[in-house]
């Protein structure tokens, strides 16, 4: 009868107690709960859907800012151009692969933090907790600047300080090819968001339940054992969620390569493919395009994540 | 309970009322501070600089005896970062846009797109009169003074003294690439030139058709889908050529590809430079560091200077042609006095304060004569030569399409294939001028 049957949320378990209808109780909840999360949806559509569909009706013209007279419909043409064209390919593919090449390092190193915060003596954690965090609260394009300088050829320390190292001397331009400025985009992102993905990963291991680590010493499980069997597959979703958000972040990546390479020898990622045609080219119509795209790569994502690998975002937040 | 659920909608509506109210007091106060109150306020959006434009702003306000005002604010660091800003703004028809700085490549697009507000004639008159021809080209389009020419760059060839001698190279006379790349082979010094991705690439290939004999646009036009490019011509091919041996020389240095003026110019002061085409700006630079103790004095009696090198022996050169013009905003609230500051800020000894002190030279020949200019700068008649002979780059609305697919396809410069790159860029460059291809 009613569709909220279907929905398994919280709020509906009473109401499939009431047969032919949702209880007083559960309506009054419902009522709460829009009155509650409303302001903020309204407020979500304002600033999010709106933009959204603005750049969805700017894509399909045909219009420069500063030829606002000759603006022109052109329907899906744009999309025809970008996704014809190779560039868009080639910044598909380095996002891709930023994305792959941090998350990937990420997790592991974030795991590892999240480990040694979870065992921390109880007087030293929060202060681990804080340290751990300090990149995570730098500004991403201070941030960007900081690893540009320590790696410029001129100005920076890098070539100095490891020049004991094979391939490194006094000479290398690190953002003179392509996998030397990509490998310093990568670090600088994994020095930045590896705190974050620790943290999201610290919630999970504080849920794995302590009687279940307990039984399984007492059963002689190595501590590799216990890891496999016990504590990776109860923070399953926690691991999911994060690897979920910081994929999404990832793949959006912006400031490091605007500030570091601005895009030269092929370190071009598509937001910044966005900002390019839309920002210094004008062209609203075909940036808006990208724009779009890259929003909808990202919902594929998040789409893939969920609906692939069943994150369970209620579960991740502990609520059942 | 329901006399406190009263209480605090109550209050909380005393809060959005006080929030209106400060509005309302706050667009109040903006309404006057350029209204009917004092003098008219004028805008000035300056690119930065050592704090030239602030001081020539504050003695225009002094000369206008209070009939106008002129406030400044400063554009972001690189030119195509302030055109970005300024392009949003007057695409909102932004009436505070007063006055602009404007680097010149950008004044087509600016004045097809009608963001300027029409020039008087007389004043037109005015400011074109003992002006560098170079200044004249890049403040016109369509065959009409669009901005007033205020300072002019160009660049120079700088050498270092003792290098060339050994060398054997007689700089009284024109060198040309070739040579100069020779010599600093021999000799193991570095050529310093900028092959950033970066509109610097584009100045030094432009500099080369240029010098060349051909240009990076053959036929222009106003409609993207007409216009035609000179890069695949001979000249054009020649250009490619000549980059493509002075970046694969290994004379720029190891970091070429991520070289601009300020990497070279840091280059030029130290051990192994030889020579380096730049702006004038390195001169004040390396005084500095004398000064500050960074630099030894007999580097910078090392110092000489030459035009821009040529591409053949035989043709003449044509240097770079930068600077800024001032644009007046086609939505200011006064036109007419706008006009009148910019005639006061580009008076001659305003150009010949702004020379000597911030070190950007003058688009006002007479400015050339004075003896302060010649004692703070004496490589002043060089500069002026340069600029008579300096060239601007492509003046089309679309010169950002053009120059980022220059960028594209001619960086990094030492895999140039002089026969295919250039042709390779023309495709490139007129597929996105169909809005066939991104950028």
């Amino acid at each position: 009868m009613t569709t909220t049957e279907a929905r398994p949320t919280g709020a509906s378990v009473p109401a499939r107690a009431a047969k032919g209808g949702a209880s007083d109780r559960a309506k009054a909840e419902r009522k709460l709960g829009w009155l509650l999360a409303g302001p903020a949806l309204a407020v979500m559509l304002l600033v999010t859907a709106y933009p959204i569909a603005q750049a969805f009706y700017d894509s399909l013209f045909d219009y420069r800012l500063t030829d606002p007279e000759n603006r022109s419909f052109t329907g899906l043409n744009n999309y025809l151009v970008v996704l014809t064209d190779q560039l868009w390919w080639q910044a598909v593919g380095v996002t891709a692969l930023i994305t792959v090449i941090t998350v990937a390092v990420e997790l592991v190193l974030g795991f590892a933090l999240a480990m040694v915060m979870n065992k921390a003596l109880r007087s030293i954690r929060p202060v681990l907790r804080a340290a751990i965090l300090i990149p995570y609260a730098v500004i991403t394009v201070v941030s960007a600047f900081a690893w540009q300088f320590a790696f410029d050829i001129n100005t920076g320390f890098v070539n100095s300080w490891f020049s004991w190292l094979p391939g490194v001397d006094p000479t290398t331009d690190w953002f003179g090819s392509f996998g030397s400025s990509l490998l310093v985009i990568c670090l600088a992102e994994i020095w930045k968001t590896t705190p974050f993905i620790s943290l999201l990963l610290l919630a999970g291991l504080a849920q794995v339940p302590e009687v279940l680590q307990e039984a399984a010493k007492v059963d002689g499980a190595t501590w590799w054992q216990r890891m496999r069997r016990v504590t990776l597959p109860n923070m399953k979703a926690a691991i999911m969620v994060a690897l979920l958000f910081r994929t999404l972040d990832a793949f959006r990546v912006f400031d490091s390569i605007f500030v570091m390479t601005a895009g030269a020898n092929g370190t071009e990622t598509v937001s910044f493919l966005a900002y390019r045609q839309t920002i210094s080219r004008l062209e609203i119509g075909l940036g808006s395009a990208v724009s779009v795209l890259l929003f909808l790569t990202v919902v594929l994502i998040a789409f893939v994540f969920i609906k692939g690998f069943k994150v369970d975002l209620a579960q991740a937040r502990g609520e059942k | 309970m329901p006399s406190a659920t009263k209480h605090t909608g109550r209050s909380r509506a005393r809060l959005v009322g006080m929030a209106a109210s400060a509005v309302v007091a706050a667009s109040g106060l903006a309404a006057c501070s350029s209204g009917d109150g004092g003098p008219p306020v004028l805008n000035w959006y300056i690119n930065p600089d050592s704090g030239g434009q602030a001081e020539i702003a504050s003695r225009c306000t002094d000369a206008a005896e209070g009939r106008y005002t002129i406030a400044v604010s400063t554009l972001p660091r690189d030119s195509p970062s302030q055109r970005e800003q300024l392009v949003r703004r007057l695409a909102a028809n932004d009436s505070s846009i007063d006055i602009m700085s404007l680097d010149p490549p950008y004044i087509p697009e600016f004045a097809q797109a009608g963001f300027f507000a029409p020039m008087p004639e007389d004043v037109a008159q005015r400011v074109s009169t003992d002006v560098v021809q170079s200044a004249i080209d890049g403040s016109t389009w369509d065959g009409e003074l669009v901005t007033v020419p205020f300072w002019a760059n160009t660049q120079l060839l700088w050498y270092r003294t003792s290098v060339a001698e050994a060398a054997g190279l007689d700089m009284s006379q024109p060198v040309t690439w070739d040579q100069l790349t020779q010599a600093a082979q021999d000799q193991q010094v570095r050529l310093g030139v900028q092959g950033i991705r970066s509109e610097s690439l584009t100045v030094w290939l432009n500099a080369l058709i240029e010098s060349a004999g051909g240009s990076i646009i053959a036929e222009n036009s106003t409609d993207p889908e007409q216009i035609q490019l000179g890069l695949d011509s001979e000249a054009g091919v020649r250009a490619a050529q000549v980059m493509r041996d002075v970046s694969a020389s290994g004379t720029g240095g190891p970091a070429l590809s991520t070289a601009n003026e300020d990497t070279t110019a840091t280059d030029f002061e130290g051990d192994s430079a030889g020579f380096q085409v730049n702006y004038p700006f390195v001169w004040p630079r390396a005084q500095a560091a004398v000064e500050g103790g960074t630099l030894d004095q007999s580097v910078l009696d090392d110092y000489g200077w030459a035009l821009y090198p040529r591409v053949d022996a035989d043709t003449e050169t044509a240097p770079p042609y930068g600077g800024i013009n001032l644009g007046v905003g086609a939505f200011s609230e006064h036109p007419d006095l706008a006009y009148e500051a910019t005639e006061c800020i580009t008076s001659t000894e305003n150009q010949t304060y702004y020379f000597t002190s911030n070190g950007n030279p003058a688009s006002d020949t007479t400015v050339y004569d004075d003896p302060e200019v010649l004692d703070t700068f004496p490589m002043a008649p060089t500069i002026l030569q340069s600029l008579e002979l300096a060239k601007p780059r492509p003046q089309t609305p679309y010169y950002s399409e053009v120059s980022g697919g220059i960028q594209r396809d001619y960086h990094p410069t030492a895999e140039i294939d002089p026969e295919q790159t250039p042709q390779d860029a023309t495709e490139l460059i007129e597929a996105v001028l169909r809005k066939e291809q991104l950028l």
